[in-house]
């Protein structure tokens, strides 16, 4: 879900990065509270992030209510609420001077790397009896299994790419806004009738910069049917030297050379392509459903506006969130950040009184998501989410609709380094008319290769 | 120009007033000490003196330092924050280069591991060519601009005042709002530069998506936003410069292009120089402008020294290779900052 808003809060500009730099690497090894947080009535605190900003005075009333209603149920815990969430320019120096949350916040990137270097605590023995934990899809938990097997975090959302359109273009251009394209071969006719239209408007657009290219091509890759990185042999190896990546950059070469259909700015990230879409200028472009409340919202636009489809092809990239515990926590304080997790963010008990409450206010209800859970606690949700729908989900049924053809593949290991490399073949795509195709997939594929052989 | 070569000169000249004093200080603390010093310190009541007690070296250090307690204790108040928020960090810096550090678990001593890793990466080359090419072309842009600019601005009649604002203003922008600025004068689509291109039909640049182009694009940004500081300094300096000697050659019949190459510019050198070597140091660390503008692109033909640094320390986490880096940067610049000192020091 927040997955993609992350990669772009990430890549935040300003000249605050210099000096965090300075800081973070000055990071001074303070120690942490190493006692196990428990004081003499029994009553654990522990702290815990994600709560949001004052800027956003609605959600952290509500998060603040939450923590008094948990706090109610389980009075032998106490919260002390933390603002954010994850960010790699804070998190080491965090860690460092033992100011790290108890209960954190990742992304799915990032689990593999912590756990590599032991930033997580293992938390598989207390895993056992905490409802509905067992009922998560198992891929999703395997983001947050290490190499030896031990559990290390819990995902507490998940989304997958697909193909935002914006449905008045679509029929300004003669397309049905209710029948997306549903292959490559599809989107790349759509994209040049949508650009055909002039007046500055590009029919399909995608990012290739600051790892946010790489990220996009990985997906590409994935739904022409190819890997990124495999596994033999107990070795990683870029796979993406392939028919399947070959076919990726031949397809986004020809939108962009020869048809023309991706504009003439590139080195684009998130924050431009919703500007585009925002403002209608944009066809189509790679994303996951949370990113239209973004435009809408941002872009005073109508969900009306925005359709979903599934991406096309054989398979599509996924990613999430959750949350990861201080490698200093006391055992005392991860069996209470296990309880808090499972009351405030996986709980179909709670959902009902969640989404009544969330439909009358500005969130919306209704986007589809790749389901967190399997069996019951999954149909209980749905149900709940279909009752209280707030968008127009009739405009997402062609996503929903090719939802079982399109497997949903997590990111490669190391996938941020990956990214960077695979980022410089986006942009030569975009960027040179002569690119030699065979070429850039084969020399990134040598640096994926020794990036990949630092994975354990 | 790229640098940020305000603070550094003003800095050191104090620095060289001060020496003098403390220098002296020794001398009249014995015998000719002048009397308002003395009743300042800690009362008339010190008597210790040359005695013949200790030996006379210690004596005098004890009583140099009595005399003195209040300064000193005055000057280690700067000294501990130098220590705790200056000299502690680099020093830590430098270590944490040999460490393979995760903050979880304390830090395991590597060697030269970092380093190696460093030298392996295939983007570390580059990242120094860049760099090396950025300063390089910042300095064609940035240092015979503001020179230019401040030369003319010195010859105008009028206007000066308002001119010399408005040379400054750039630089009072916050850089987010100039790279915003630039990114629409660099659109390809309806961007300020190719519209201006487009009047005299001249075809359209990818200003930032090339290759060949987009070092030059960003170090026309560096140059637009840094420059007003510099030539500040350069209109100063041409103030500094004795009226007589452009007199002198007025009456000598010297066109203006003699004046400025055997007036202007033999007395400015030692200002040009100074601010040449800031300008290295400051254009070396160049972030900013990549980051935001081309994330490193296209092809990696923007990535710099400290947007790779800025990589391995916050997109992968890797802090003892980031710190590996940083000590190799400090080192290159610590080489500039030493020929900088030994100039500033030989002028005096």
């Amino acid at each position: 879900m927040d997955g993609m808003a992350g990669v772009s809060r990430r890549q935040l500009l300003g000249s605050a990065t210099a000096l965090a730099l300075g800081l973070a690497l000055t990071g001074c090894g303070g120690s942490s509270g190493s006692s196990s947080g428990v004081d003499e009535h029994g009553v654990v605190t522990i702290s815990v992030n994600g709560m949001p900003a004052k800027t956003q005075p609605e959600d952290r009333k509500d998060f603040e209510d939450l923590v008094k209603q948990f706090e109610a149920a389980h009075p032998k815990i106490k919260i002390d609420a933390r603002e954010g969430q994850m960010d790699p320019k804070t998190f080491a120096a965090k860690l460092a001077g033992g100011q790290l949350e108890d209960v954190y916040y990742v992304y799915f990137t990032d689990p593999a790397g912590l756990i590599q270097r032991r930033q997580g605590a293992d938390i598989t023995k207390y895993l056992k009896g905490v409802p509905y934990l067992d009922q998560i899809r198992p891929a999703l938990q395997d983001v947050f299994k290490g190499p030896d097997g031990k559990i290390y975090g819990v995902p507490t959302g998940n989304y997958s790419l697909g193909l935002v359109y914006n449905r008045a273009l679509f029929k300004k251009a003669g397309l049905d806004p209710d029948k997306p394209p549903t292959t490559w071969e599809e989107v790349r006719t759509a994209a040049q009738k949508i650009s055909a239209l002039g007046d500055g408007t590009v029919g399909y657009a995608d990012y290739s910069k600051n790892n946010q290219g790489g990220w996009h091509l990985t997906s590409w890759i994935y739904s022409m049917g190819g890997d990124v990185a495999t596994q033999q042999n107990g070795t990683w190896k870029a796979a993406f030297d392939s028919d399947a990546g070959r076919k990726a950059l031949q397809a986004l070469h020809d939108m962009r050379w020869t048809d023309k259909s991706m504009g003439t700015r590139q080195l684009l990230e998130i924050a431009d392509v919703q500007k585009m879409m925002g403002s209608g200028k944009l066809g189509m472009y790679m994303a996951g459903p949370d990113n239209i409340p973004t435009i809408v919202k941002q872009f005073e636009s109508k969900y009306d506006d925005y359709g979903l489809a599934a991406l096309p092809g054989t398979a599509t990239l996924g990613g999430g969130d959750g949350f990861m515990f201080n490698p200093k926590a006391s055992p005392e304080k991860i069996k209470a950040g296990l309880q808090w997790i499972q009351w405030k963010y996986l709980n179909p008990d709670r959902e009902e009184e969640n989404v009544k409450k969330f439909s009358g206010l500005d969130v919306p209800i209704g986007l589809p998501q790749p389901n967190l859970f399997d069996g019951a606690a999954q149909a209980k949700n749905d149900a709940i989410h279909a009752k209280y729908a707030n968008v127009p989900q009739a405009n997402y049924q062609p996503f929903v609709d090719r939802s079982d053809d399109v497997a949903v593949k997590v990111e490669p290991p190391n996938a941020q380094q990956l990214y960077t490399v695979l980022d410089g073949v986006m942009q030569s795509v975009l960027t040179k008319e002569d690119a030699d195709l065979d070429k850039l997939l084969a020399d990134a594929a040598k640096r994926a290769d020794s990036i990949l052989a630092t994975v354990k | 120009m790229a640098g940020r070569p305000l603070p550094t000169s003003p800095a050191r000249a104090t620095a060289r007033d001060r020496t003098p004093v403390r220098d002296g200080a020794p001398a009249p603390a014995g015998a000719s000490g002048p009397a308002t010093k003395k009743s300042l310190d800690r009362g008339p009541a010190s008597p210790a003196g040359p005695s013949t007690r200790g030996g006379a070296a210690t004596g005098r250090f004890r009583r140099r330092v009595r005399e003195n307690l209040v300064a000193y204790l005055f000057l280690a108040a700067g000294v501990i924050c130098f220590a705790l928020f200056s000299w502690y960090p680099i020093v830590r810096g430098i270590l944490l280069g040999f460490q393979q550090v995760t903050f979880a678990q304390p830090a395991e001593w590597v060697g030269l591991d970092n380093f190696r890793r460093l030298f392996d990466d295939p983007l570390f080359l580059t990242a120094w060519k860049n760099t090396g090419w950025f300063t390089l072309l910042a300095l064609v842009f940035g240092f015979a601009a503001p020179f230019a600019t401040a030369v003319v601005l010195n010859e105008l009649r009028r206007g000066k005042a308002y001119l010399r604002m408005t040379v400054y203003l750039p630089v009072m922008l916050p850089s987010v709002v100039t790279m915003l600025l630039w990114r629409w004068f660099y659109d390809p689509g309806p961007g300020l530069f190719n519209n201006v291109l487009d009047v005299f039909h001249l075809p359209p640049q990818q200003w930032l998506e090339s290759e060949n182009l987009a070092m030059v694009s960003l170090v026309l940004v560096s140059t637009w936003a840094n420059m007003g500081t510099t030539t500040l300094i350069y209109l100063a300096a041409l103030g500094g410069i004795p009226g007589e000697l452009y007199e002198a050659a007025e009456l000598d019949g010297a066109s203006i292009r003699r004046r400025l190459w055997h007036v202007t510019i033999p007395q400015m050198r030692f200002i040009l120089m100074i601010t040449l070597l800031l300008q290295v140091i400051g254009t070396m660390q160049v972030f900013v402008e990549p980051f935001v503008l081309t994330g490193g692109g296209p092809d990696d033909a923007t990535v710099t020294v400290l947007l790779l640094l800025y990589r391995y320390a916050f997109v992968y986490n890797d802090f003892g290779l980031a710190s590996a880096m940083s000590t190799l940067l400090f080192v290159v610049l610590g080489a500039f900052a030493g020929v900088y000192l030994r100039l500033t020091r030989s002028k005096g």
